[in-house]
């Protein structure tokens, strides 16, 4: 039986309702992803060796983009905070700017926007290409629930490792700062750490961990969500990492924004 | 023994099956032709739990499966082995792991039971010693025997095959449906094969089923099938393009 095309007026309204139908759709699916990988996270049997195998994935693969990225923004803060600090004659803040701005901002996304590039895009291949191959349907017909074995350690993995790679960010983007503006620019090794002391307490390093923690459910959730989802063959597999990492990047600044408005 | 009744399935406004009725009887090797993009792998897909028809039912012994879901599903599908078109096989872990893995993952046997069974199992399939190569080493026909070696390692009771001899040469193609007649004979399981091997799979089907445009046109053992005056099924096993013949 075929269907009776509708008038042209009512065309429109009837895209606009099938591309409503469709967002909520995914939005739905998106959620239940998440609900099924945090049920899957919480009921044995764990899966140590792939929560394991995700932290040496997600984290020691990311650390030396962690460790060049952290320390060329430190020295750009330092450089940058300073030459405008000193047309005030307050060049001794360097430390607590440079500390504050990578510890409650910069610090949190930027490396979670490298570990996105870095480890995001590979686990959305990865997990795409075993979908394609049927690998993940092998998982399912052997009785095996792959969101145990592939979503939930990578979840995990990602609130382990957010943090860690956001520390070492932030420690190295200190010590970038304090080269250039100690070692290049003549500040006092005292006044930049002491300042420091004075002006970042707790509540803005917990701040920077809240966020840190919040990307690293983002960017895993993002990326195993579009690659267990992804198209056909490799355009699809292309399309699903192109997707991943722009949605996770854009939730990221987002994210970011909402938290710093809540967060003290 | 396997019932399929009224299965219909559709993708966006693309019907796939319509209405497709088939048994399995217990113990034997079914296989299922038909032209390539007719939903015989849907089909499988619908047999397998991978896929939920919009109408009718799949009986696996009695009990339905088309409604079931979670550890319902997954009860089932412990009696199950299958193996996918392409081998489906792990490709970050060697041969040897991808058949240990579902006695270490489901069954959770002991180590030392894990290790004499793969062996056992690669013994079976004519891969001894070759456990240590990843599936990206070792050539396409090997990959089958792997995977055929992982679908039976826990000896399941029916055993469902993806096309398991698609893009293998001539000789491949016959070893390969000789081992599963040979384990098939060994380990009486239920076999359902999807395959185009023509007129290769009439020498191991007990019977055979043409799918044609979402429903199967006829059924029978082999000799019947290659007997039928079916038009459909006939320009089928002779490779005649359609409308070349009864036009």
């Amino acid at each position: 039986m075929t269907e009776r095309p509708l008038p042209l007026p009512l065309r429109p309204l009837d895209a606009l309702g099938g591309w409503t139908l469709e967002v909520v759709e995914s939005l739905g699916r998106f959620g239940t992803f998440l609900a099924e990988a945090l049920v899957a996270l919480v009921s044995p049997p764990f899966k140590l060796s792939a929560f394991l195998d995700r932290i040496h994935y997600i984290g020691y693969r990311s650390l030396l983009i962690i460790l060049l990225t952290g320390s060329f923004t430190g020295m750009v803060l330092g450089l940058q905070v300073y030459l405008t600090l000193v047309r005030f004659g307050s060049e001794a803040y360097l430390g607590p700017a440079v500390a504050l701005s990578l510890i409650r901002e910069l610090g949190p996304v930027l490396s979670a926007l490298m570990v996105t590039g870095r480890a995001g895009s590979a686990l959305t291949a990865e997990i795409g290409i075993m979908r394609i191959t049927e690998q993940i349907d092998a998982l399912t017909v052997m009785a095996l629930n792959p969101m145990r074995y592939l979503v939930a350690p990578s979840i995990l993995a990602g609130l382990v490792t957010f943090p860690l790679m956001t520390a070492l960010f932030n420690t190295v983007g200190i010590f970038g700062g304090y080269l250039v503006g100690v070692e290049l620019l003549g500040l006092s090794q005292g006044t930049y750490f002491g300042e420091m002391q004075t002006f970042v307490d707790m509540k803005d390093i917990m701040t920077g961990f809240w966020k840190s923690l919040s990307f690293g459910v983002i960017v895993t959730w993002v990326c195993t969500y579009k690659g267990f989802h992804v198209g056909h063959g490799a355009e699809g597999v292309a399309r699903a990492t192109t997707d991943a990492v722009v949605l996770s990047s854009v939730l990221i600044l987002v994210w970011d924004y909402f938290m710093g408005s809540i967060l003290p | 023994m396997i019932l399929v009744q009224g299965l219909t399935k559709s993708f966006g406004r693309q019907p796939v099956l319509r209405g497709l009725d088939l048994e399995v009887p217990t113990g034997s090797i079914t296989v299922i032709i038909g032209r390539s993009g007719g939903g015989k792998s849907v089909f499988l897909k619908h047999l397998i739990g991978l896929l939920r028809p919009d109408a009718g039912r799949v009986l696996v012994d009695g009990a339905q499966i088309t409604g079931l879901r979670g550890r319902a599903l997954d009860d089932v599908r412990r009696r199950y082995g299958v193996v996918f078109q392409g081998g489906a096989l792990f490709d970050s872990m060697s041969c040897a792991d991808n058949v240990a893995f579902p006695l270490r993952e489901r069954l959770r046997l002991p180590r030392p039971e894990i290790t004499k069974r793969v062996e056992a199992a690669l013994v079976a399939v004519g891969l001894e010693g070759m456990g240590a190569k990843n599936p990206a080493e070792v050539s396409g026909g090997m990959r089958k025997r792997v995977a055929i070696a992982r679908a039976l390692v826990t000896e399941p009771e029916i055993v469902f095959f993806d096309e398991p001899t698609t893009g293998l040469d001539p000789v491949l193609v016959n070893t390969i449906h000789h081992l599963i007649l040979d384990l098939h004979r060994r380990y009486r399981f239920t076999a359902v094969m999807v395959s185009h091997e023509i007129p290769e799979i009439f020498e191991i089907a007990d019977t055979v089923a043409m799918l044609h445009e979402g429903r199967i046109v006829e059924v029978g053992p082999p000799a019947a099938i290659q007997a039928s005056q079916n038009r459909v099924v006939r320009q089928f096993i002779r490779g005649v393009p359609e409308n070349s013949e009864g036009a």
